[in-house]
């Protein structure tokens, strides 16, 4: 029987989904989904813009005002959707390869807009969807189909990309610490600007059998044992921080933002009418 | 019947895209059918820019100018490049600082001091275009002198018109006291 | 002295001013010549009717942003030039699959790649035609006057909404430049569509159903109460995605047969001296009015020839055609390429007439003696 938060926000007539056994991005949809109820937001006025990768079918599956866009682009859909219709909650689903590949340049010119969306990025570390190709978020010499003997690219740090970029809500989570999750979904809507929100998930299907991190258990446990919240990270010493990634709210500012800015062109015009 | 085809060359810069919008604009105001078109460089300042109006009694179907009746070239290199597009019995309205005048005996030639008079007497080099409207205005009547003024009031900035009517009379005086200097066809037959 | 609304426009202008009067209230591009003025005005104008502008990042940027808007409710377009509509041709398919509907102009240059920005060039015929991926029907319309071009830019929103579709609107660099005189209708002469609007209960709300009587799905705007999905993915009537390939090939087909079924609404074309023509030529936008100014010299000299100009490029004006190609004994294609549009004639022209190709890639305008001397010659 599903939850009573899958009857109030799922279209369950879709499901079951599409992700393979012990995928992380059921564990980050329902963080969303439950942040959206612990707001009592309205569904009418919550959209949700998704491009293309696994994490990006999340879009189907909730009853929202939902679209599924194409590779990379979901952010640039959702800046004329919140431009003609400021008044939606626009929520942006998104993946590792979708946001910083294809999709980069428009999450670093959103960020710099600090337009009012929360952009959440499943990282996975791989293109699951297409069958475990390295993808900008791989680390260095860890394997793909296409880095075969191992991955030569530097990986992106996502969240410093955003806030290098603008944005003025930036965190990360694992879906290990989903409560957490749920709570900077949360405080990400409520930013009055630009979120974004990286939640490390898991591919046990593809990044993980590959590069032999295990069952989805053991990935789950991985993530568990080297992720530090930011307040205890910055006390480590250097040599303790090897392999630790930081988790938590990353940084908050208070900026114009860009739908606001623009109405008050729109008013300079009709306040002299 | 009226049919003319006019040419405005000279750098980018110069306002000849402006000159050509202004000119149109007055046909257009005298009830007259008008196409005004432009060709450009990559450049915004310098390079070759030229303006086209056509200006006919009649429907204009083909919008570029194919040999001129009247053309003003503010630059060497543009007068160079365009001085084989005048018709013969045409008008060439040349400013002072080409040194190399063009050699057509079939057409009738007019050296006017453009640039020098708008630097010099009126102490804004950027009314060239202006005084040479003023110029073809006093050459070929083309457009009432009415409808030139108002649309060069419309369509220069708030508070220049006094500067630019004026630039005006200086281009039809221009040509009022250098009819005697011109060069070519015309003169001889005048 | 004229009349006040009658002014002086450029036809990139003219685009602006009649998009706004046909209800745009959104605008998403990127800077790209000979189009750029058609983004530079709308960001000075859009403000001021309550709509609103945007500078994107990339050209694919825009074109997902205008769609993102029109889903959201309001009308909007963008303008690009060669390599920008290149780069849009992702979303124009994406528009086309969820039946969105929005304007696309594209002030054609010379190509391909970047080419020759500030020359034109009517090089993207068949890009219009085929520029996405898979198989689909397109509407692209095709001015040649100033005037003409605020009038069809009309005709482009209301098709957009009528049929659902992206509709294209090809200019040219001379056409999109050049500044003319034009009569501005008054607000009652204009017909404007609006989509058609679902008045179901939400619950009851289908998106990609048609209703019986109706050529398309009614939309509803994200925030309006209706909670649908939107995918670039094949659907179903529900709007989910869906692997069954009856439902893929019956999508496919009612997505083509809508605009290729309705051609009689769609097509306009224009005929100049065609009655008694023994040769007729094929143009549109600013060739055609070389063209135009050719039929005159030569008539004068006693040849009957006549002008055929597509103002709808796109679906195709096979029936018109074919009608022509029985009556006279040659059709040639002029366009400033080398032989694009003369493909589609040639297809079903062939038959009846011998179907010739004129064209010129220098980035120059097409002279009317040009083709007097082509006509002649042959």
């Amino acid at each position: 029987m599903p939850s009573q938060l899958v009857k109030e926000y799922f279209r369950t007539e879709n499901l079951p989904h599409i992700w393979c056994p012990g995928c992380g991005n059921g564990i980050v949809t329902r963080a969303i989904v439950k942040a959206i109820d612990n707001l009592g937001l309205n569904k009418d006025e919550v959209c949700v813009v998704s491009g293309i990768g696994c994490s990006s079918r999340a879009s189907g599956y909730l009853d929202f005002n939902t679209i599924h866009t194409t590779h990379g682009r979901a952010l640039a859909f959702a800046t004329g959707i919140k431009l003609a219709k400021p008044n939606l909650k626009v929520i942006v689903i998104t993946g590792d390869g979708d946001a910083s590949a294809i999709g980069g340049n428009h999450l670093i010119h959103a960020a710099r807009r600090n337009i009012d969306i929360t952009t959440i990025v499943f990282n996975n570390n791989t293109y699951g969807m297409t069958g475990g190709q390295y993808s900008p978020t791989t680390p260095t010499g860890d394997k793909g189909t296409t880095a075969p003997f191992g991955n030569i690219d530097m990986n992106f740090d996502l969240c410093e990309l955003a806030k290098a970029a603008g944005a003025t809500y930036v965190s990360r989570s694992t879906i290990f610490t989903a409560n957490m999750l749920i709570k900077q979904v949360e405080n990400g809507i409520k930013n009055n600007g630009f979120s974004f929100i990286e939640a490390l998930t898991i591919c046990p299907t593809y990044y993980g059998r590959k590069n032999r991190k295990g069952e989805a258990v053991d990935m789950m446990v991985y993530l568990k044992e080297n992720a530090i919240n930011i307040a205890a990270y910055d006390k480590l010493p250097k040599e303790q921080r090897e392999g630790k990634f930081v988790i938590g709210e990353i940084y908050k500012s208070k900026r114009p933002e860009y739908t606001e800015e623009y109405q008050k062109i729109i008013d300079s015009f009709s306040e002299g009418v | 019947m009226v049919h003319q085809e006019l040419r405005l060359t000279g750098s980018g810069g110069q306002g000849l895209i402006l000159a050509g919008i202004i000119l149109a604009e007055a046909a257009l105001y005298d009830g007259l059918n008008v196409v005004q078109s432009q060709s450009y460089g990559p450049e915004a300042r310098g390079g070759a820019s030229k303006a086209e109006v056509i200006i006919s009694s009649k429907e204009i179907n083909y919008p570029k100018v194919i040999k001129c009746d009247l053309m003003l070239a503010l630059t060497q290199t543009a007068c160079d490049k365009y001085v084989d597009s005048i018709k013969p019995k045409g008008i060439l309205v040349v400013d002072k600082s080409i040194s190399n005048i063009p050699i057509r005996e079939d057409i009738t030639i007019y050296v006017v001091p453009i640039i020098e008079t708008a630097r010099n007497s009126l102490g804004y080099p950027m009314v060239s275009n202006v005084i040479a409207l003023g110029t073809i205005y006093e050459l070929t009547k083309i457009v009432s002198k009415t409808s030139l003024e108002k649309a060069i009031c419309n369509r220069i900035p708030r508070g220049t018109e006094e500067l630019n009517l004026k630039a005006l009379e200086e281009g039809y005086n221009l040509i009022r006291n250098h009819k005697e200097e011109c060069i070519g066809y015309g003169c001889r037959f005048n | 002295m004229v009349d006040k609304n009658i002014k002086l426009m450029q036809g990139n202008e003219a685009c602006v001013e009649a998009a706004i009067v046909a209800g745009m209230k959104f605008y998403a591009g990127y800077p790209i010549t000979p189009s750029t003025e058609i983004a530079e005005l709308s960001a000075e104008k859009l403000p001021r009717v309550g709509g609103r502008f945007i500078q994107m990042e990339d050209e694919i940027a825009s074109i997902s942003a205008v769609i993102g808007a029109s889903i959201a409710g309001v009308k909007s377009m963008t303008a690009t030039s060669g390599p920008g509509f290149s780069l849009k041709q992702e979303g124009i398919g994406y528009a086309v699959i969820t039946e969105t509907p929005c304007v696309i102009v594209n002030v054609q240059r010379g190509g391909p790649s970047t080419g020759m920005p500030t020359a034109p060039g009517q090089g993207d015929i068949m890009q219009a035609r085929w520029g996405t991926h898979g198989d689909h029907s397109i509407i692209a319309l095709y001015p040649w006057s100033v005037k003409e071009i605020y009038h069809t830019t009309i005709k482009a929103f209301n098709l957009s909404e009528k049929y659902r579709t992206p509709v294209l609107l090809l200019l040219d660099e001379v056409i999109g430049h050049m500044r003319e005189s034009i009569e501005l209708p008054k607000e009652d002469e204009i017909e404007i569509y609006n989509r058609k609007k679902p008045t179901c209960p939400p619950e009851e709300y289908k998106p990609y159903k048609v209703k019986e009587g109706d050529i398309v799905p009614e939309m509803a705007g994200f925030g309006e109460g209706y909670r649908f999905h939107v995918t670039g993915l094949t659907h179903d009537e529900t709007g989910f995605p869906s692997n069954n390939g009856n439902i893929a090939e019956n999508l496919i087909k009612r997505l083509v047969s809508k605009i290729e079924d309705n051609k009689d609404d769609i097509v306009e074309i224009d005929e100049y001296l065609l009655d008694d023509a023994e040769i007729a030529i094929v143009a549109f936008g600013s060739t055609a009015r070389s063209a135009k100014s050719a039929v005159d010299i030569l008539r004068e000299e006693g040849i009957k020839v006549g002008l055929f100009r597509p103002i709808t490029i796109w679906p195709f004006a096979d029936k018109q055609l074919i009608e022509l190609s029985k009556k006279v004994s040659r059709l040639v294609v002029v366009e400033m390429n080398l032989g694009q549009y003369y493909l589609a004639v040639d297809r079903v022209a062939s038959k009846h007439t011998k179907v010739e190709k004129f064209g010129r890639v220098s980035g120059e305008l097409i002279t009317p003696q040009e083709i007097v001397d082509y006509i002649k010659e042959v």
